[in-house]
């Protein structure tokens, strides 16, 4: 067995580390979390204790929920995420696929055309993007946020699956198509669960990016029934006030369905159901 | 009834030509292995059997019929993968039922043709269990299970054995000697090994480099091969090729002796110095340098050999096999 790793002195410094660096990420979340709980007085005061009786203060999530329509800034951006989500991990599979499995004239130059979006950023096309949205009549509609980040989201998508699924074993895909199935059988049955930890990461990757995304909600759907909960939050913040306990309240809120969503897909990057396929 | 038919089949990867010409034919109920070195285009016959590769040109009739287009689900045959390839996701029950299911057969014969292979291959216990919570040697019975269901016309065995350790693989081949029996079905069989080649073909095709060097029953091979590579490659030791020179004087062939068929004799025109002594009980093998060229020997018995000896060796009666330059045989 490894020295190093069977060294008490090691592994107390090890988890050390690790727990220090937890503490050190999960600090911002905690400080929002309890002064969205207290008044603004008290925010200011201490903004690091914890509330206690005289501290303790609901104003700011009752502020958010009578302003503005915030469960349907919650409903959008749930919808934009998830959709936009299924939409990257559908397509990018297909296409990944498609890269990996098929041998066709022009296969390395497609990846290669597939993969180019993760080196461009999209914001530059913003202005084109627009003019686009505008032509087709989508500003201010959900479709052209998912359109967007979908296409966002895809090059990484392929790029990461297509790898994976190079390690599928050719002779399990054979077995199916001996066996009668068809190549989409073949995709959905048998390589998309055995790729199912890599869909995860890329889920968790594209995940909270568009969650947290303000440029395009912005640009493409400011309007009111559109609003997401990011570009929702932002009415709380003023150029000359700005309503600590609202935005504070609206930021814990916003927190929670990613941390929900990315429970469920982390639980997939553990899970090894590849075992026992083949060898 | 032919089982299989080839007729002149190329397959070529854009500029690597994999298979040239190959011709062979398959009677019904006939066991036909494919042996020959890594990289010769066994697997790749043997694939393009089954229809996963398409042929560059040629044809294949499996069962009289022209399959050249025909899915490999419709071909007709079933094939067992050396990394089993099981479902993972599906039971061993389901994994042996897809394929009927896709073939929408009635839930009686699925039931029975089941029991049937779970019954042959000691599987019945194991039907609820997915394949992670299987044996090694459970998984291959598994995956031949799953072409057995299938009754096919034709089974394809792509190295089964490979992934197995020594002892298992000894009782897997006897047990695919004994389905052969039992279900007098035609098999094609692909390895690397000769050994699995003589004990379980009627029939053996050697390939080297997409060609067929020979095809012929195993003591044919054996006793009777074309050219020095299939002298050499079947035969466990292999077959000893000396210059003939070192015989008679001038001689520009090469000797080829099969390790059995070299006996000590006081009177023997191969002086040879030991190497080194294999004593495996029943047969004791001898690593000898005749001439600076190594020899095998292999004696019948146990016979007290050390290594640094020297004594003299000589060939049993009819039994050189000699060889032209291009590796050709000539009749003696």
């Amino acid at each position: 067995m490894n020295k190093a790793r069977s060294n008490p002195l090691n592994k107390v410094a090890m988890h050390g580390a690790l727990i220090l660096y937890t503490l050190i990420a999960l600090f911002p979340v905690f400080v929002i979390l309890i002064n969205s709980f207290k008044n603004r007085k008290a925010i200011f005061r201490e903004p690091l204790a914890v509330p206690n009786a005289d501290t303790f203060s609901m104003i700011g999530y009752e502020t958010v929920m009578k302003q503005g329509d915030f469960f349907l800034y919650f409903q959008n951006s749930m919808i934009v995420t998830v959709v936009s989500l299924t939409l990257i991990l559908l397509f990018g599979a297909m296409a990944a696929f498609a890269l990996s499995e098929y041998r066709f004239r022009g296969n390395l130059i497609m990846g290669l055309y597939l993969a180019l979006g993760i080196m461009i950023p999209i914001r530059i096309g913003t202005v084109a993007i627009l003019e686009m949205m505008v032509a087709t009549g989508l500003v201010n509609t959900l479709t052209a946020l998912i359109l967007v980040y979908t296409a966002q989201g895809l090059p990484l998508a392929v790029f990461i699956l297509s790898e994976f699924m190079r390690q599928v074993s050719d002779d399990l895909k054979n077995a199916g198509r001996i066996d009668g199935l068809s190549e989409y059988t073949i995709f959905f049955r048998l390589v998309l669960p055995l790729v199912r930890p890599a869909m995860a990461t890329v889920a968790v990757f594209n995940m909270i990016p568009i969650w947290n995304d303000l440029w395009f909600p912005l640009i493409l759907a400011p309007a009111e029934e559109t609003k997401t909960l990011t570009l929702g939050s932002q009415v709380f913040i003023g150029q000359f006030v700005t309503d600590w306990n609202a935005v504070l309240s609206a930021l814990s809120m916003a927190i929670l369905p990613v941390l929900i969503l990315y429970v469920i897909f982390s639980r997939q990057l553990i899970r090894g159901i590849t075992s026992g396929a083949v060898k | 009834m032919t089982a299989l038919t080839l007729t002149n089949v190329n397959k070529s990867f854009g500029q690597v030509h994999v298979l040239k010409d190959i011709n062979l034919e398959v009677q019904d109920g006939e066991f036909v292995v494919f042996v020959g070195p890594s990289g010769c285009g066994k697997s790749t016959l043997l694939r393009v059997i089954a229809g996963l590769e398409d042929v560059s040109s040629g044809d294949v009739y499996i069962g009289g019929e022209h399959v050249n287009l025909t899915p490999p689900s419709k071909r007709g045959i079933a094939m067992v993968f050396q990394s089993y390839a099981l479902y993972p996701h599906l039971n061993v029950r389901k994994n042996m039922t897809l394929a009927l299911k896709q073939e929408r057969q009635s839930k009686e014969i699925i039931d029975q043709r089941v029991a049937e292979a779970a019954r042959m291959l000691n599987l019945e216990e194991y039907l609820e269990r997915y394949p992670s919570e299987l044996s090694g040697g459970q998984r291959q019975r598994v995956a031949i299970g799953r072409a057995i269901v299938r009754h096919p016309k034709l089974f394809l065995f792509d190295e089964p054995l490979s992934n197995l350790d020594a002892a298992l693989r000894m009782n897997t081949r006897l047990e695919i000697a004994k389905l052969h029996q039992q279900l007098a079905a035609s098999m094609i069989y692909v390895t690397h090994d000769q050994s699995e080649a003589m004990t379980l073909a009627d029939k053996i095709v050697v390939l080297r480099d997409g060609y067929v060097e020979q095809i012929g029953s195993p003591m044919e091979l054996y006793n009777n091969p074309v050219n020095k590579f299939v002298a050499g490659f079947l035969g466990s030791p292999a077959m000893n090729f000396l210059p003939a020179g070192i015989l008679n004087e001038g001689d520009d062939r090469t000797l080829g002796v099969r390790p059995e068929d070299l006996f000590l004799s006081e009177g023997g025109n191969l002086p040879a110095m030991v190497q080194h002594v294999e004593q495996l009980g029943g047969d004791t093998n001898v690593i000898a340098t005749v001439k600076d060229h190594q020899v095998t020997a292999r004696l019948f018995g146990q016979h007290a050999i050390e290594s640094g000896q020297t004594f003299n060796l000589a060939i049993s009666e009819g039994k050189s096999y000699f060889f032209d330059k291009s590796g050709a045989r000539l009749s003696a």
